[in-house]
């Protein structure tokens, strides 16, 4: 049985020393650059398409200690933004030669500063990601903003980027997020046969290794992936919703699934599987890359798009997936995921979708009093 | 050691203060007739960087949740708006302002000054706080209002320049804002009409930087901080009118006055000091007396530059009337500039205010402004040795503010310095 051995080494990878491989890489590429990418979406093409390995810089998950961080950010600020600081003051990204973030929310914007005065060797960009979908100039606006990114990852990988680079690279990305939509998608159909944990094991390790390398073992796991043939245990079928950002520890992931629920959908790591359709290849391929994510995104907690309510996205969603609960995990101190929350709510008594909220934080080690409220939960449906 | 006097009132009373409250009465009633009979379509707006002249030139009514929530919490009435959004499902964690102003929204929207009307435009004017697209998608769920996102690119780069892009950008949103309220007022966009207020808003902008470049003077006339917020309600909601030039007019006259007399808002001017982030309204009093005990006047503030930086030579101009909005939003204030681009500013003012220290106000309810203050103090006191102190409360939820462990701390802080000031007089005593 391979695919278990498979997945149980990335785990243990993710949760020992998850930046390895690409430091690793680095080392074996000489001259080569590093760049990370902190959550919640990137247009890693462009990364990519000048050479340079694109990684996801999510935390530092439960196995960090703040030391340091915590006298920059105060108690209340979420725990990412923290652990990742602190990665970067025990220099543990010290490999690391560019790191990007977004207008995802305020702690992650000042973090953006505090990165490039803390880490003047490093090249701190900021991707200002539009919050008006209905504007007509929106897609000339980000086109420019890609463009402006274009020029800082010529600069940093010492090399231009044609249109053709940039067209392989999308090519290659579309590639990818098209096995990972398979991956959600066997998960959504026979949830017996792809555990959360292991979808998510398999997912997240690709955020760390080159894309080349991550399409060879989506395509592995596949192949057994659609010869397992489990039978569907006494579950409830649920829409989790709210990790776009802090990731919540793989146990805790486990301890919902253990505790009686099959989690059919989840806006984990979403960032890199943001876009529901392929990028198209034909023309301008910034102006592509813009497009894509004005109209083919996923609605997120920290996208606002006022064409449609998250709300009714979330419900959509549900109905979609045929599940009959929704969970609602967000990171605690999470701002755009705790507003979003009392939205959902709302809508989901409107709904009649019963709901369970839940708050973690990554470096959680107890999940008892989790476990204990989803069993009570799964309960409360399964025998009502 | 020098000890303080024990409680020193600020008690000064002008002619700007009783204008303030006339021009602001008339300005609530306004509010109250259009929630009450209907009389004009009333536009949400918020407080950074709003361009308040595209809305008075279709004679639509400026309507701010910020002013609001904040009044709410000096009248110390928010607790119970903020605790029915908590059963809302709104969490502890976030940010106050909006639970109050939610709160509110359910219970009939009255505020103890006006009556709140329902939006006809929600126009969300994103100037660096995330926590804008929320609040304002939330109240486009509870209300009919249409609601419209005005992008603000973010000024994160090197330069604090916009791009072309960026401004291109915001112009042409600033147009489709202009179709939207055609649509709702049912007015003609008046050209000329918008060229008038925008040259008003720029004589206010002048005035109010003069006003604030007064309290480079030693003593300073006014206090940068408790006193400033007097003069912001006016900036951001009458700013382009006549009532709101004659404000300011007053304003300056009277504190260039108080210059001339060597007059300041404490018998006696010991210490000057900058300070960072919101006041903590629910108790605004008590926290300025903490101050004024010690002889400390702040000289600027960050907080009020949060509607605009005119102090640093922005002036609107009504030749280019949507690209001067246009540059007021995206380059002239606080929130839309980095973090870092705020320490250049508050290191600005220390040289050239001439203070003596920095204090970092850091409210739980603003992440824009709080999270990351540990790393400013770090920046102030290691990098810049600037003596710098940080103390903890909120903007709006009277829950975190606790009296004596704040007064704990600015004692003590006062306190050294006090200390350091004697032994640096006492030092130059020995030189002479
Ligand atoms: S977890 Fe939430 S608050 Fe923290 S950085 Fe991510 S989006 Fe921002
Ligand atoms: S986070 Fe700060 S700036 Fe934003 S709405 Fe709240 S108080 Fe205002």
């Amino acid at each position: 049985m391979g695919i278990e051995n498979l997945i149980a080494g990335y785990r243990e990878i993710l949760e020992e020393s998850p930046l390895e491989p690409a430091a690793k890489w680095k080392t074996t590429h000489p001259g080569s650059k590093v760049v990370g990418c902190y959550p919640v979406y990137t247009p890693v093409e462009l990364i990519h398409a000048a050479g340079m390995l694109p990684i996801g810089i999510v935390g530092g998950g439960n196995r960090i200690e703040i030391a340091h961080a915590d006298s920059r950010f105060q108690s209340f600020v979420c725990s990412i933004v923290k652990s990742t600081l602190e990665l970067g003051l025990t220099d543990k990204l010290n490999f690391v030669d560019g790191m990007v973030f977004h207008s995802i929310c305020d702690p992650a914007r000042n973090l953006g500063s505090v990165f490039k005065r803390n880490f003047p060797q490093m090249m701190v960009e900021y991707i200002h990601f539009p919050q008006n979908m209905k504007s007509r100039s929106t897609a000339d606006y980000l086109a420019a903003e890609y463009n402006r990114l274009k020029k800082s990852y010529e600069t940093l990988g010492g090399k231009t980027v044609t249109d053709e680079d940039l067209g392989r690279s999308i090519l290659l990305y579309n590639e990818q997020r098209k096995l990972l939509r398979e991956l959600y998608r066997i998960r959504k159909e026979t949830p017996q046969n792809l555990s959360t944990a292991e979808s998510y094991v398999l997912m997240r390790i690709g955020t760390l290794i080159p894309a080349e390398e991550h399409i060879a073992i989506l395509k592995e796991a596949l192949v057994e992936l659609r010869q397992r043939d489990e039978r569907p245990k006494d579950r409830i079928k649920v829409v989790l919703e709210g990790s776009f950002c802090e990731q919540p520890p793989l146990e805790l992931i486990e301890g919902l699934e253990a505790a009686g629920c099959y989690i059919l959908d989840d806006d984990f790591l979403i960032g890199w599987r943001w876009l529901v359709e392929d990028i198209p290849t034909e023309g301008d391929p910034v102006r592509n890359l813009a497009r894509a994510y004005i109209d083919q995104s996923v609605y997120s907690g920290v996208k606002h798009d006022s064409r449609q309510s998250k709300s009714k996205h979330l419900i959509d969603r549900v109905r979609e997936t045929g599940a009959s609960a929704v969970i609602f995990l967000a990171a605690k101190f999470c701002e755009p995921a705790l507003f979003d929350y009392a939205l959902y709510r709302r809508t989901l008594e409107k709904e009649a979708i019963p709901h369970l909220a839940l708050e973690f934080e990554e470096k959680m080690w107890i999940f008892d009093k989790s476990r204990s409220e989803v069993e009570t939960f799964v309960e409360s449906m399964l025998f009502d | 050691m020098a000890q303080a006097a024990e409680a020193v009132k600020t008690t000064y009373q002008g002619q700007m203060h009783l204008l303030q409250k006339e021009i602001m009465g008339k300005y609530f009633e306004r509010l109250t007739r259009a929630a009450e009979q209907g009389d004009g379509k009333a536009v949400y707006m918020l407080i950074s960087g709003n361009p308040v002249e595209l809305v008075l030139a279709f004679d639509m009514i400026p309507v701010y949740p910020e002013i609001n929530a904040l009044q709410l919490a000096v009248k110390k009435v928010a607790l119970p708006f903020i605790q029915k959004a908590e059963e809302m499902g709104y969490s502890m964690d976030n940010c106050a302002y909006v639970k109050a102003d939610v709160g509110m929204f359910h219970s009939g929207r009255k505020t103890p000054f006006a009556t709140i009307p329902l939006p006809s435009l929600i126009l969300c004017n994103y100037v660096g706080c995330n926590v804008y697209l929320q609040w304002f998608e939330h109240l486009a769920e509870y209300s009919d209002g249409e609601l419209y996102n005005l992008d603000i690119p973010f000024l994160h780069g090197e330069s604090d320049e916009p791009s072309a892009a960026d401004i291109t950008y915001v112009v042409r949103q600033l147009e489709e804002v202009i179709e939207a309220c055609e649509r709702i007022s049912g007015k003609k966009f008046d050209y000329a009409k918008l060229q008038q207020i925008v040259s008003r808003s720029a004589e206010t902008g002048e005035m109010w930087a003069k006003i604030k470049a007064l309290t480079k003077n030693t003593p300073s006339p006014f206090d940068a901080y408790f006193d400033s917020v007097t003069m912001m309600a006016p900036l951001y909601c009458l700013r382009g009118t006549e009532e709101g030039l004659r404000f300011f007019e007053t304003a300056l006259k009277e504190m260039e006055e108080k210059v001339e007399l060597g007059m300041g808002p404490l018998p006696e001017e010991r210490f000057r000091f900058v300070i960072e982030g919101p006041p903590p309204w629910p108790y605004l009093r008590q926290f300025r007396d903490l101050f004024s005990k010690w002889g400390a006047v702040a000289v600027a503030s960050t907080y009020s530059t949060v509607g605009g930086l005119w102090e640093f030579g922005f002036k609107h101009d009504s030749n280019h009337p949507l690209e001067s909005i246009a540059a007021h939003m995206l380059k002239w204030n606080l929130t839309n500039r980095s973090f870092l681009q705020r320490y250049e500013q508050i290191h600005r003012y220390v040289k050239e205010w001439h203070a003596d220290a920095l204090v970092i106000h850091s409210v739980k309810s603003c992440r824009l402004f709080s999270a990351g203050q540990g790393d400013m103090r770090e920046h102030f006191t290691k990098d810049l040795g600037i003596p710098t102190l940080l103390v903890e409360s909120d903007i709006e939820d009277p829950r975190y503010f606790s009296e004596a462990q704040m007064k704990n701390r600015i004692d003590a802080f006062f306190e050294s310095l006090e200390h350091q000031k004697m032994l640096r007089e006492s030092a130059q005593g020995d030189a002479r």
